[in-house]
């Protein structure tokens, strides 16, 4: 424990002094919180509301990006030979990268749910309760894949491929870019089996319809078991030096990772649950008589029937 | 005798088909600077870092400080210190953080600003690590092998890639080491250093040990004799050579002749009697009291260097 404190202690420290941090962290989240808040919601504070949730979802998700290629660079670099050879565990250098992101991670979200309020003064911030316990499992659970990520590619080129494939599906299939109801029905079918539409769809209905915990147990509970198992995994494929290559056995275990939101997609798509909602939350901010014209990023004005939105969105 | 703070018998490592190490033993006292020397890619790298704990061995044993560095590996860490190859710790991160930090893992620790002090670092205390010099990055490694005060250190090639004014200072605190009564595991591939810190030496070459002893002794070994190495513009037989007076063994190596002499005023001018006669000529003529390369050469028919 004493080991696990220090080591985080030390990457918020280094963290704090490195200028890439300062970009991912703060300029980047900020550039989309007010792209969205801003020029798409046209700073309508229903609207804004409606898009807090998806936005803070795709901060929190960024966080496998950093994690993944920081400890990749520390076993490219050698860092990582270094504390194997002093009485440190696998678990203490693990679970001290996923304390530190949340950390360092928490104050961004905390400051765009206050500039919510203050600038677009959108009504409310839901459930306390929910939206802290999404939020916290959610910086944990992808940072966690972070640590998976770095520890099925062997350089930093590879991890940074790996991320790409694993992001963009992430952040445009799950509703965290585009709302949900607003994909063609497939693709919202496909984004029951990834973990980010929960942690959007989860994390909307806490701010727009004040979900209790309660409510949100499913989301609040795979999100938890995938954090867990991902974490458990990342701990089982860690790798102190940089010529040890993953091992095929590695690769396998990977898929396992796949495997809650894989049931429970298959359960969600049974009960169209997530679907509805996220179909309800789309319906109820396109028909609000305050804002007949909703789609600040250009969106029909009444949501699809499964169609398929032609002509992306600048993001 | 006390049992060996240090035990390796019959250590064998095989990366794929390659045997890296092929049965080393060897045993080093409490106290002792005890040197593995060899050129590179001779397996003295993977035996450090199996005593330390970091590699699997696939047969024989070892013992550090009477611990099996795989079934006892937390209760080891604690005794041992340890200076790697290939090895770097954030850019961002400052000198007296680094020692702070790892001092906090360990049970038994050193004051951190004394280590600092006592290793010239103490003006350097609050620099990244990405600024300094190659020299500092080493002695910095050197200071954090000795946070937790250790029992035993392994310095794995302290001086590789090193300028020789940076190389002595190397030495300096490592001579240091000796008078605390440290026990030292260092391995080099430059003669030197094994002759002028190491207490013995086992020379290691294709993952075997060749020979193990004091240098004192192992020059001895190859008879006490001066060498004379000498280029020849026309090649010339080993037999001609050593047939010359007071050569007690010539070889070819790299191109040069290698005569070892007992008595090296009369070899020489015999030597040039053989040439003019012969019609050839001397190219170079380097006349050197033995050291562990010889004994190296002799063993091996190679040179030490890379």
């Amino acid at each position: 424990m004493k080991n696990f404190a220090a080591l985080t202690r030390m990457r918020i420290q280094i963290a704090f002094r490195n200028k890439m941090f300062f970009f991912f962290v703060l300029v980047m989240p900020f550039a989309i919180f007010f792209l969205y808040a801003g020029v798409f919601a046209k700073s309508v504070p229903r609207i804004v509301s409606f898009y807090l949730g998806p936005v803070v979802a795709f901060n929190v998700m960024g966080s496998f990006w950093g994690l993944s290629a920081t400890l990749v660079l520390f076993r490219e670099q050698g860092i990582l030979r270094r504390f194997h050879v002093a009485p440190v565990t696998a678990g203490d250098l693990l679970a001290s990268s996923i304390a530190a992101n949340y950390v360092l991670t928490l104050p961004t979200v905390a400051l765009e749910l206050f500039f919510a309020r203050v600038i677009f003064h959108v009504p409310h911030l839901g459930n306390p309760v929910s939206l802290f316990l999404l939020i916290s499992v959610g910086i944990i659970s992808f940072g966690a894949l972070g640590l998976v990520i770095a520890s099925v590619t062997n350089t930093m080129q590879e991890t940074q491929v790996l991320n790409q494939l694993l992001w963009l599906p992430l952040i445009f299939l799950s509703g965290a870019t585009f709302p949900l109801a607003y994909l063609p029905k497939m693709v919202q079918r496909f984004g029951l089996f990834l973990p980010a539409t929960y942690l959007v769809n989860g994390m909307q209905q806490t701010i727009v319809n004040a979900a209790t915990p309660w409510s949100r147990y499913v989301e609040i509970l795979s999100l938890s078991i995938w954090a867990c198992l991902t974490f458990f995994l990342s701990c089982q494929l860690f790798r102190w030096e940089p010529e040890a290559k993953v091992p095929r056995r590695a690769k396998l275990l990977v898929a396992a990772t796949a495997i809650p939101f894989l049931l429970l997609g298959f359960v969600e798509n049974r009960s169209d649950r997530i679907l509805r909602e996220a179909h309800t939350a789309f319906e109820n901010f396109t028909s609000a008589p305050s804002s007949p014209k909703p789609p600040s990023i250009g969106m029909p004005a009444t949501p699809p029937s499964g169609g398929n939105p032609s002509g992306g969105h600048a993001n | 005798m006390a049992n060996p703070i240090l035990q390796v018998e019959n250590l064998v490592k095989r990366y794929g088909e390659v045997e890296a190490v092929r049965g080393v033993s060897f045993s080093v006292e409490e106290g002792e600077v005890f040197g593995l020397l060899g050129p590179n890619g001779a397996g003295k790298t993977t035996t450090v870092e199996i005593l330390e704990g970091l590699r699997t061995l696939d047969s024989g044993q070892v013992y550090v400080c009477g611990l099996d560095p795989q079934r006892d590996s937390d209760a080891l860490k604690q005794e041992i210190g340890a200076a790697l190859q290939a090895t770097a710790l954030p850019d961002k991160m400052r000198v007296i953080e680094a020692i702070r930090l790892f001092a906090s893992f360990y049970k038994r620790q050193r004051d951190p600003q004394e280590l600092l002090k006592r290793f010239g670092l103490d003006d350097k205390k609050n620099s990244f690590y990405s600024q300094l010099s190659g020299g500092q990055k080493q002695r910095l490694a050197l200071t954090m092998a000795l946070v937790n005060d250790p029992r035993v250190c392994f310095l794995d090639e302290p001086t590789a890639g090193l300028d020789p004014q940076v190389r002595r200072e190397i030495y300096d605190v490592i001579e240091e080491l000796r008078r605390d009564k440290k026990t030292v595991l260092l391995t080099t591939h430059y003669i030197e250093e094994a002759e002028r810190l190491c207490d013995r030496v086992a020379i290691i070459d294709h993952g075997k040990v060749i020979a193990l002893g004091t240098p004192r002794e192992l020059k001895a070994r190859s008879g006490g004799t001066t060498r004379i190495e000498v280029r020849l513009s026309k090649p010339a037989s080993d037999g001609i050579l050593k047939s010359l007076e007071g050569v007690v063994d010539a070889r070819e190596v790299d191109g040069a002749f290698v005569l070892h002499s007992q008595r090296p005023p009369q070899t020489i001018v015999s030597l040039v009697k053989q040439l003019e006669a012969q019609d050839n000529d001397l190219v170079s003529l380097e006349i050197a009291t033995p050291s562990l390369e010889d004994v190296f050469i002799e063993y091996t028919g190679r040179r030490l260097r890379d």
